[in-house]
């Protein structure tokens, strides 16, 4: 693939870059390492589904995404959340479920949002944030501009009707739109083979003109950037939308409730898969590429432990809401 | 004053707001080319393009969340269901995005988007297409749900409705779009949440919206014959309720027939009855009746489907039980 060719040239010039990325999967790494160990103690209740595995999808992508563009997705949300420039604080204030975290304790896990960033969020309900994503793509060239807004989604999305209409009006109105599916193999304990009557997810748009639909390696970070820069691209400036299906894995279970592996995925695959963990690979290339030494790795471990328990300590010495905060928030005051 | 229809109440008020607030844009089924299904936006996309009246595919899932997305960045999107039985494909949009997204972002991202349509029963259309939704409705925290039945309302409540930052219901009717009354020609607004007395009378009141009004107004006629004078609360919103005019009402007349469009299980009246049980129980000379569709899907036939509208007759009747007459 042409993408491919452009993206080792890139990787092998820029170690700045690879430093950055290294960065920001760590950081979700570790961020989220510790959200499971929050969890086990209590301070974060509900459901809370972990990231782990996935981190070269969020970096690659909204790591190179404009300030003024928008990102929304679905309730396993921490690790774009993060990319985005959420702060760890505000997010781990919000698992804590606290008045400083970035949806002021309301939202949680699965609702993280953030005004600032335009991260319009963390939605529940499998797909139904895709067709949000179309009309953010529709306010975008309605006002004439050249932001993109990009949605992440998992697989079992692909197989629900708001998905469908949503991919049908963003390509027929020709929308800014990255679909982003993160196929990390199963909707919750089920196998996409078991659910998706396709075979290729990105074969999804095939049934939508205007639409692209691109396989990329989920685990290579430098292949996710590089891929959906052309989709991006695309959108910004020819305004067309575009199905990303990025293969990737989770290194833990759906939720913080079942097991890493068992009934439905042997511990055989798991392990294959952590093999090609996206972090280490990245390592492994900056050490072998002599622009990284191990000293350096152990100082950004150092940096990102800090940074997460100082996220872990704010969020703890953060208030809970007030009792007041209950009615706040259900509709704008109109009355003034 | 000039007499319009109801129709072109709603289609002075979309021109009238959209010329105002070029946010402001319509999306739906048949909205546009075909000059809406019940010719409300007839002339609209003539008059500001098919960027700003925009024809949906048959989708009233994926429309409706378009329509949420887009006002979380920044446009103010008012979307016509052909009717609310079919907005049952888009309630996931209404109840868990519109709804919600206020209160789960923390007060970050309101949601100002019109959701209108005609609901309830029309002629012989039969089960599917004959669902009057407004208590499902008014269930939800976060939105706003108002029901019209004059020209003049839906004219200066959709004005409201489409200036209001929140997400706003608006239910309509099949059988109103024809209807006619006075709407002047200078610009005006109902604000949302309050009531309206329609009639006074100090024998017994008559809660209800929408649709109904007409039928309580009928009845206030008729019985006003008999020397029955009926106090007609227009509800106009049903959320949030203007609770206030409720129990002013029932203070005045001890008496309450609440009447509404549709079943009677959870219903509307149901809630009407638990303010006024509250608040009014002392001022009760009798135990307030309602009035309300048979509990049953709506039949095709025209004697059954009569049969189970609330009406003129049914409403007389329940005033009288409640007067003891």
């Amino acid at each position: 693939m042409a993408t491919k060719k452009r993206t080792d040239a890139k990787s092998a010039s820029d170690p700045a870059l690879d430093r950055e990325m290294l960065h920001s999967m760590l950081l979700q790494r570790r961020f989220e390492e510790k959200v499971g160990e929050a969890y086990a103690l209590g301070k974060i209740g509900g459901f809370c589904h972990l990231y782990i595995g996935q981190e070269a999808v969020s970096t690659g992508i909204v790591g190179q995404l404009r300030h003024d563009d928008y990102v929304i997705g679905t309730y396993r949300d921490h690790g774009q959340a993060l990319v985005r420039g959420i702060t760890p604080r505000a997010i781990m204030a919000e698992l804590f479920g606290r008045i400083d975290g970035c949806s002021r304790g309301k939202g949680g896990s699965m609702h993280l949002f953030d005004r600032n960033t335009n991260f319009l969020g963390g939605h529940g309900i499998v797909g139904s944030h895709v067709p949000l994503a179309a009309g953010v793509g529709f306010a975008i060239k309605y006002r004439g501009g050249d932001q993109v807004i990009v949605c992440f989604m998992g697989d079992s999305v692909v197989n629900i009707g708001a998905f469908h209409e949503a991919l049908n009006m963003a390509a027929l109105w020709k929308l800014p739109c990255l679909f982003v599916i993160e196929n990390n193999r199963y909707g919750m304990g089920t196998s996409v083979e078991r659910a998706a009557a396709v075979d290729d997810l990105s074969k999804r748009a095939l049934g939508y003109k205007n639409m692209d639909g691109i396989i990329i390696d989920g685990m290579d970070v430098h292949a996710v950037r590089a891929a959906s820069a052309a989709a991006i691209e695309r959108a910004r400036t020819e305004s067309l939308p575009s199905l990303l299906e990025v293969r990737t894995y989770r290194f833990r279970g759906h939720s913080m409730s079942d097991a890493v592996s068992g009934t439905y995925r042997p511990k055989e695959e798991l392990e294959e898969y952590t093999r090609l963990d996206p972090i280490f690979s990245l390592k492994a290339k900056m050490i072998a590429d002599r622009v990284m030494t191990e000293n350096d790795w152990d100082a950004l471990e150092q940096e990102v432990a800090a940074t997460v328990l100082d996220a872990w300590d704010f969020a703890d010495q953060s208030p809970e809401p007030p009792l007041a905060a209950l009615y706040e928030d259900v509709l704008v005051d109109t009355t003034s | 004053m000039p007499i319009i229809t109801y129709r072109e109440a709603l289609n002075q008020a979309l021109r009238e707001e959209m010329a105002r607030d070029d946010r402001v844009y319509l999306m739906g089924e048949e909205v546009g080319v075909y000059n809406g299904a019940y010719k409300v936006s007839k002339g609209l996309m003539e008059e500001f393009g098919e960027n700003r009246v925009v024809d949906s595919p048959i989708a009233e899932l994926g429309f409706a969340g378009v329509g949420v997305g887009s006002a979380l960045a920044g446009l103010r999107p008012v979307i016509e269901f052909m009717t609310w039985n079919f907005a049952l494909l888009a309630i996931d949009q209404v109840v868990n995005s519109a709804a919600k997204m206020l209160y789960m972002s923390g007060g970050q991202f309101n949601v100002p988007i019109v959701f209108r349509g005609p609901n309830g029963a029309a002629l012989q259309l039969g089960a599917q297409h004959s669902q009057a939704f407004e208590s499902w409705l008014a269930h939800i925290p976060g939105i706003k749900v108002v029901s019209p039945g004059t020209p003049y309302d839906a004219k200066g409540l959709l004005k409201s409705a489409i200036r209001d930052d929140n997400p706003v219901v608006f239910l309509e009717g099949e059988m109103l779009y024809n209807t006619k009354g006075e709407v002047p020609e200078e610009e005006y607004l109902i604000p949302l949440g309050k009531a309206q007395l329609k009639r006074e009378g100090s024998d017994c009141s008559i809660i209800t919206s929408g649709k109904m009004v007409l039928v309580a107004m009928q009845v206030a006629d008729l019985l006003a014959k008999e020397d029955i004078h009926i106090d007609v609360l227009d509800l106009l919103t049903l959320r949030p309720m203007d609770v206030g005019a409720i129990t002013a009402s029932v203070r005045k007349t001890n008496r309450a027939v609440v009447l509404e469009e549709g079943w009677e299980v959870c219903g509307i009246g149901s809630q009407v009855v638990d303010y006024i049980q509250r608040d009014c129980f002392d001022d009760l000379d009798a135990p307030v009746i309602r009035v309300h569709q048979a509990d049953v899907p709506m039949p095709y036939a025209k004697a059954l489907e009569k049969s189970a509208k609330p009406d003129v007759a049914k409403t007389i009747a329940a005033v009288k039980q409640v007067m003891y007459r």
